[in-house]
């Protein structure tokens, strides 16, 4: 609490920062001015964290500066060295760790108060309540992410996570958090505050355990915006302005973002969250099935496609993770060459994570215009002679619109099953993240290419150049 | 009291400008936007300073580790941020070089 006293001088520049994150969000909401937007986000942060330095009595300066120097360290390798694929669960583990580093904050500040209130000063019931919410929903941000992470990176399986007294240890380990942020709002307590930090780990764990794989993302965007809400907090107990303007601007975008995203597929948050609690929404029995399909070779679907006058590509994250993308751009362009017109379908989850695949394709130095969002291009499937489906499986499942039971039902679809010929191109027959079987490779309409991504996309260029 | 009414107002008018500013973001850019949003947020480390800079013993360095810890979250949100957006970018130019 001492060095709350900010300079004038100091107040307006933070006040700038904060001016800052809002044309930051701004800036990165549309698509000419997001890299503009990302520059001032970071030049606002950097100004902001440096100012202390400027205005305020620091003790221990040379270790704070060593701190930040090795977090700066492990914050651009990771960031130099993520393939674009693994994005999703680096954003998670980059926003833990945010949620890790508040709680903590927070934490000191409750010991800071503890001492206070041992000298008899009258503290006020918000800052404790602020405290004890930053402790809380920190630690639930930081061990959520990290099991986002274990899902994604698949250290862990990828489906839900359900065991019998789930519900009552999650239940009981949230009424418990509850009781001990009462008490300390009663009294402030270092041990208190360690308690409902663990507390906050074990719920953070026992929140994501249920989530399936497809619905990670939107946990992601959810926790993202619960580290804001948890900045914000600690921005009031440290009576910080900048602090709880950029943590509640990322808490109420993050929120919005989340609804978004999960609108786009379809699902309610409380669906995503609680769904596999309630039972039946986990019907994915995640094994291939050994019922008969047509399959053929690179040189038959190359011939499929040549004499094919329209054709769209569907593609899924199987693709990005064999890296076969440019070779596809390639194959495309020889189409193109030919006088087929073809054009990318791109569903709003495709990937990882919405907007992902537009990430990954872009890294393939695809052009933006052959880049059909999913409400654009669904009306083309019933003219499309064929569709090349790479890599991708639940976005393309018809069981989306026809099998209520299914994980994904009610999920907007690509209308594959209308066009006249598909060309699925798989590694295996097992399904996809969502871990159900699709009707559609069993259709009479449906060739299957088995194989590698890039492998198989490898052969289809040769053979279609051999035509 | 009064004093915690303008907390309180800032905090509800920031909700209402942090929603207002992305509600037109088109579905391409959810991926950079969160990871933009989420390196925001390691603004924190500006708390983790603050509190660093009158901790001692145990306290400090549980403060130096929420320092690491924000440190990564702020530096590399902006750059794995800068990097995905970067694609979308480059690629109209490199495009035209190509077809000439």
């Amino acid at each position: 609490m001492e060095s709350l006293t900010i300079p004038t001088w100091a107040q307006l520049v933070l006040l700038l920062c904060a001016v800052g994150f809002i044309l930051a969000l701004k800036g990165l909401s549309g698509p000419r001015t997001a890299r503009a937007g990302n520059l001032v986000g970071a030049g606002a942060a950097t100004v902001a964290c440096a100012l202390p330095f400027f205005y305020a009595d620091l003790d221990n300066v040379v270790l704070i500066l060593v701190a930040i120097a090795i977090g700066t360290a492990i914050g651009v390798v990771g960031a130099q060295r993520v393939q674009m694929t693994q994005m999703p669960q680096l954003v998670a583990l980059f926003n833990g760790v945010g949620g890790g580093a508040a709680a903590l904050v927070a934490l000191l500040e409750l010991r800071t108060f503890a001492d206070l209130d041992e000298l008899g000063v009258d503290l006020p019931v918000a800052y404790l309540v602020a405290t004890g919410f930053t402790i809380l929903v920190g630690s639930v941000s930081f061990s959520g992410s990290v099991v986002t992470f274990a899902k994604l990176q698949e250290l862990m399986t990828s489906r839900p996570v359900v065991f019998p007294g789930l519900p009552i240890a999650f239940g009981g380990a949230f009424v418990a958090a509850l009781v001990v942020a009462g008490l300390i709002v009663g009294q402030p307590a270092v041990w208190a505050g360690v308690v409902l930090g663990l507390l906050g780990l074990a719920v953070g764990v026992l929140l994501v355990l249920p989530v399936g794989g497809a619905d990670v993302p939107i946990v992601i965007s959810l926790l993202n915006a619960f580290t804001g809400l948890t900045v914000a907090a600690g921005g009031y107990v440290l009576q910080n302005t900048v602090l709880l303007v950029a943590g509640t601007l990322v808490g109420a975008s993050g929120t919005f973002l989340t609804l978004l995203m999960a609108g786009a597929m379809g699902r309610s948050v409380p669906n995503i969250l609680f769904g596999a609690l309630k039972g039946g929404s986990t019907l994915g029995a995640g094994q291939a099935s050994d019922r008969p399909v047509r399959s053929a070779g690179p040189a038959d679907v190359a011939i499929l496609l040549a004499y094919a006058e329209r054709v769209i590509v569907v593609p899924g994250y199987g693709l990005a993770v064999a890296q076969a993308q440019h070779t596809l751009r390639e194959l495309v362009d020889l189409l193109a060459e030919r006088g087929t017109k073809v054009d990318y379908a791109i569903h709003p989850v495709a990937g990882r994570m919405p907007g992902h695949m537009n990430v990954l394709l872009a890294e393939a130095q695809v052009p933006y215009e052959q880049l059909i969002e999913m409400d654009d291009i669904n009306a083309e499937f019933k003219q499309t002679d064929v569709v090349l489906v790479v890599g991708a499986n639940d976005v393309v499942n018809p069981a989306a619109r026809t099998t209520p039971s299914a994980p994904i039902y009610g999920m907007p679809i690509l209308d594959v099953d209308q066009a006249r010929q598909v060309v699925f191109m798989k590694r295996s027959m097992r399904p996809g993240f969502a871990g159900i079987e699709n009707e559609l490779l069993f259709d009479p309409r449906t060739t299957l290419l088995f194989g590698d991504a890039k492998d198989s996309m490898g052969k289809l260029l040769a053979a279609l150049k051999a035509l | 009291m009064s004093n915690d009414i303008t907390w309180l107002t800032f905090f509800v008018l920031s909700v209402f400008v942090g929603i207002e500013v992305i509600s037109k973001v088109s579905s391409t850019l959810h991926t950079p936007l969160m990871s933009g949003a989420n390196a925001i947020h390691g603004v924190i480390l500006l708390g983790a300073v603050l509190v660093a800079g009158e901790a001692d013993g145990f306290a400090l360095v549980v403060a130096l580790v929420a320092i690491v810890l924000a440190a990564v979250n702020m530096v590399g949100g902006f750059l794995v941020t800068g990097r995905m957006l970067q694609m979308f970018t480059r690629k109209p130019a490199a495009r035209k070089g190509a077809e000439r």
